[in-house]
């Protein structure tokens, strides 16, 4: 499958030979288990096996919850309670579920920043880049549709809050709106339509899933000098690469269960400390809550959407430009959105020949800068829309689209790059070389 | 390598409760010591059982209980009543029945009845819908070592009153400390004295306050000892297996590192 040379499956005993000339299954797993990869990957890769164990972890609990809830405005909160207090485990398996969540986010955001920082966007990855981008959108789309469920204040009115954005494209907007809720306000028809949307999509993330992992088997692993996999010979690519299946699979599983360990902490001894207490109030839409807040991880696009109000220049340009189609409201939907577009057009805006930000010393400088904008971002979602965190926000934001729309293309113009290892063995034997040939340290 | 893979959930796991902070104007909650804080804390089933002697004596004058059934008054992680005592507590409510389309004496697969007197709120899931705490600055970081302060915000609510009252729109409000915006319209419950606990115990508005709420959190979450052992199994399992892999891992790849370098 990967254009990295190596042993490919030859099937041996007589049933193996007949599997196979029917279905070639059992080679198929093993060119994807014995994959070539690279000896020098870090402690940054491992996030990906996180993301997989999530993705199984709600789809397993949520099967299970969805056999014992109950999707009708006036039931749906009291099935959680079932769940609660009556099934058998019901209450690990929903702070499993809603503590995979946050877990299955935080993942993502690391695994997202590890690929911006070593450049794993890059050509030839883009279509695993893309993907993934597609992928992380679900799971937003998934995620908030999730929220919805338990039918708390929260979940209520983060749904008013959350369908209202849509309304704000103008012409068509007030429609979609309706459409989408199935009604003019959230009530019983969007409570059954989001059930059925969370139970399908992570099955469509599960077949991007493995569309994501299709295409970087077919290009192999980025690493983190960024240098390519020697493919002259097999000789040559062994040096470089070791198979997944023992290396990296238990490599991963071990900080896999690392990462259990304090995940199994959370959900043991603190499971509605990312929650909000807001939800375990029944929905009530006469009532709206003093501050309605979104989930932790939609906070720094939150902040984005909200950073762009009608006092801001360049919005009241685009208003004027556009005849007031394009009013502040509407901006900033499309600065939410935007956001992530300008995130998933990277490979095209990254101008630089050097891959991994290890070997670019400017670039480094203006990553580490996004990492800390994007906490600031994610604080700013969470505090109230007055001043200072509205100016707060505005500078936030900007940075973000400043990243990617200037300063990436900019860079790779500017920028000397420090000099790149020639092959993977090079680095890998700089970091853990043999005692019988230890490089110049 | 550890430290920059922990490095990560930390950061994240203390910004996080940025979105679970609660409205401005909060009021001043007291942290009251609870038997059931931290990773170990157990109910004490004797405080929870004069706990219910207030809810049932005071609270639920006004107060429903609705999603709680009563049969879990026996559960063993909770309070532990005895099943005919159980039963004798149940057979207190008139609970309708759509079957008979009459009323009939409670039975321990009831309810606790609903009830929204004088508009006051469900008390089931109350210690869970207040957040005591959201320090500092609004961050909500402190719930990490005080708890979600839910029970806290309840006891400091009952015994947050000053005495001080103001009509508005007809309505009596009374001040109290503990609450978003200084007047509640809920008049002072609980006074020293007011229930009688047959354990001798102490019967201070302080130690009342106390004890409903700690009751009121096993309401909120009966199955809190059995998650906490369920989570402390699964840390330990996971703990070790950590550690059995991480020595498996070494040993696989030491044929292909030396000593490292960098």
């Amino acid at each position: 499958m990967a254009g990295i040379p190596h042993d490919h499956y030859e099937p041996k005993s007589g049933i193996e030979k007949w599997v196979d000339s029917r279905l070639p299954v059992i080679g198929l797993l093993y060119d994807t288990l014995m994959i070539p990869t690279p000896r020098n990957l870090n402690w940054w890769w491992i996030w990906g096996i996180v993301l997989a164990f999530c993705l199984a972890l709600q789809i397993v609990t949520g099967i299970v919850l969805a056999m014992h809830y109950t999707p009708h405005v006036s039931l749906a909160f009291a099935s959680v309670e079932h769940i609660m207090r009556d099934v058998n485990g019901g209450y690990m398996l929903r702070y499993l579920h809603a503590n995979g969540a946050s877990l299955f986010f935080l993942a993502v955001y690391i695994h997202i920043f590890r690929g911006l920082f070593y450049g794993s966007y890059k050509a030839p990855r883009e279509i695993t880049w893309i993907v993934g981008i597609v992928i992380y959108l679900l799971m937003m789309a998934t995620a908030f549709m999730g929220y919805v469920l338990p039918w708390g204040q929260m979940s209520f009115w983060g749904a008013t809050v959350i369908t209202g954005i849509l309304g704000a494209v103008p012409f068509v907007g007030p429609d979609i709106q309706t459409w989408i809720l199935g009604g003019p306000a959230v009530d019983n028809a969007t409570l059954n339509r989001f059930f059925s949307l969370h139970y399908l999509l992570p099955f469509v993330i599960a077949g991007l899933v493995i569309v994501h992992i299709w295409a970087f088997h077919t290009t192999g692993n980025n690493n983190p000098t960024g240098v390519e996999v020697r493919r002259g010979s097999k000789a040559e690519a062994n040096k470089d690469t070791l198979p997944f299946w023992p290396y990296f699979v238990i490599k991963d599983l071990f900080a896999l269960a690392l990462v259990l360990v304090i995940f199994f902490a959370v959900v043991g001894f603190m499971p509605n400390y990312l929650g909000h207490p807001d939800n375990y109030i029944e929905a009530n839409p006469l009532a709206t809550p003093a501050h309605i807040v979104p989930e932790w991880y939609f906070l720094p696009f939150y902040a984005i959407l909200r950073a762009f109000t009608g006092e801001v220049w360049v919005v009241q340009a685009a208003s004027f430009l556009t005849g007031g189609i394009i009013d502040a409201k509407f901006f900033g939907v499309l600065a939410m959105f935007g956001a992530i577009l300008a995130m998933a057009l990277v490979p095209w805006l990254d101008t630089s020949s050097v891959r991994s930000g290890r070997y670019r010393p400017m670039f480094r400088w203006w990553f580490y800068l996004l990492v800390i904008d994007f906490f600031a971002l994610m604080w700013l979602g969470s505090m109230p829309a007055e001043e200072p965190y509205a100016s707060f926000s505005l500078i936030a934001s900007a940075y973000w689209f400043a990243y990617f729309l200037v300063i990436l293309p900019i860079l790779g113009v500017i920028e000397k790059p420090e000099p790149t290892p020639a092959t993977i063995e090079e680095d890998f034997a700089a970091h853990y070389g043999k005692s019988d040939a230890t490089p110049a340290e | 390598m550890f430290k920059k893979l922990a490095l990560g959930s930390i950061l994240a796991l203390s910004l996080a409760p940025l979105s679970a902070q609660a409205a401005g104007g909060t009021g001043h909650v007291e942290d009251f010591a609870f038997s059931f804080e931290g990773p170990f804390g157990t109910y004490d089933r004797n405080q929870l059982q004069r706990g219910l002697q207030v809810f049932t004596e005071v609270c639920s004058a006004c107060h429903g209980l609705k999603f709680v059934p009563i049969r879990t008054l026996a559960d063993e992680s909770g309070l532990g009543l005895p099943e005919d005592q159980v039963r004798a507590y149940a057979a207190n409510f008139d609970v309708y029945d759509p079957e008979l389309d009459d009323t009939r004496p409670g039975k321990p697969t009831d309810h606790f009845p609903a009830n929204t007197g004088a508009g006051a709120p469900d008390l089931s899931l109350m210690a869970k819908a207040r957040a005591g705490f959201h320090g500092p600055y609004g961050s909500g970081i402190n719930q990490l070592v005080k708890g979600m302060g839910g029970p806290e915000y309840i006891a400091s609510i009952l015994t947050g009153y000053t005495g001080e009252t103001k009509e508005e729109a007809g309505v009596t409000l009374y001040e109290n400390t503990a609450f978003p915006g200084g007047w509640i319209g809920m008049a002072p419950p609980v006074s020293d004295g007011l229930v009688e606990y047959a354990d001798g115990h102490s019967n201070d508005a302080h130690h009342i306050a106390q004890d409903v709420a700690a009751f009121l959190m096993w309401s909120a979450e009966p199955k809190m000892m059995e998650r906490k052992q369920a989570g402390l199994l699964g840390v330990l399992f996971l703990g070790i297996f950590t550690v059995l892999l991480y020595l498996t891992n070494k040993k696989l790849w030491a044929p292909h590192k030396g000593k490292k370098h960098a």
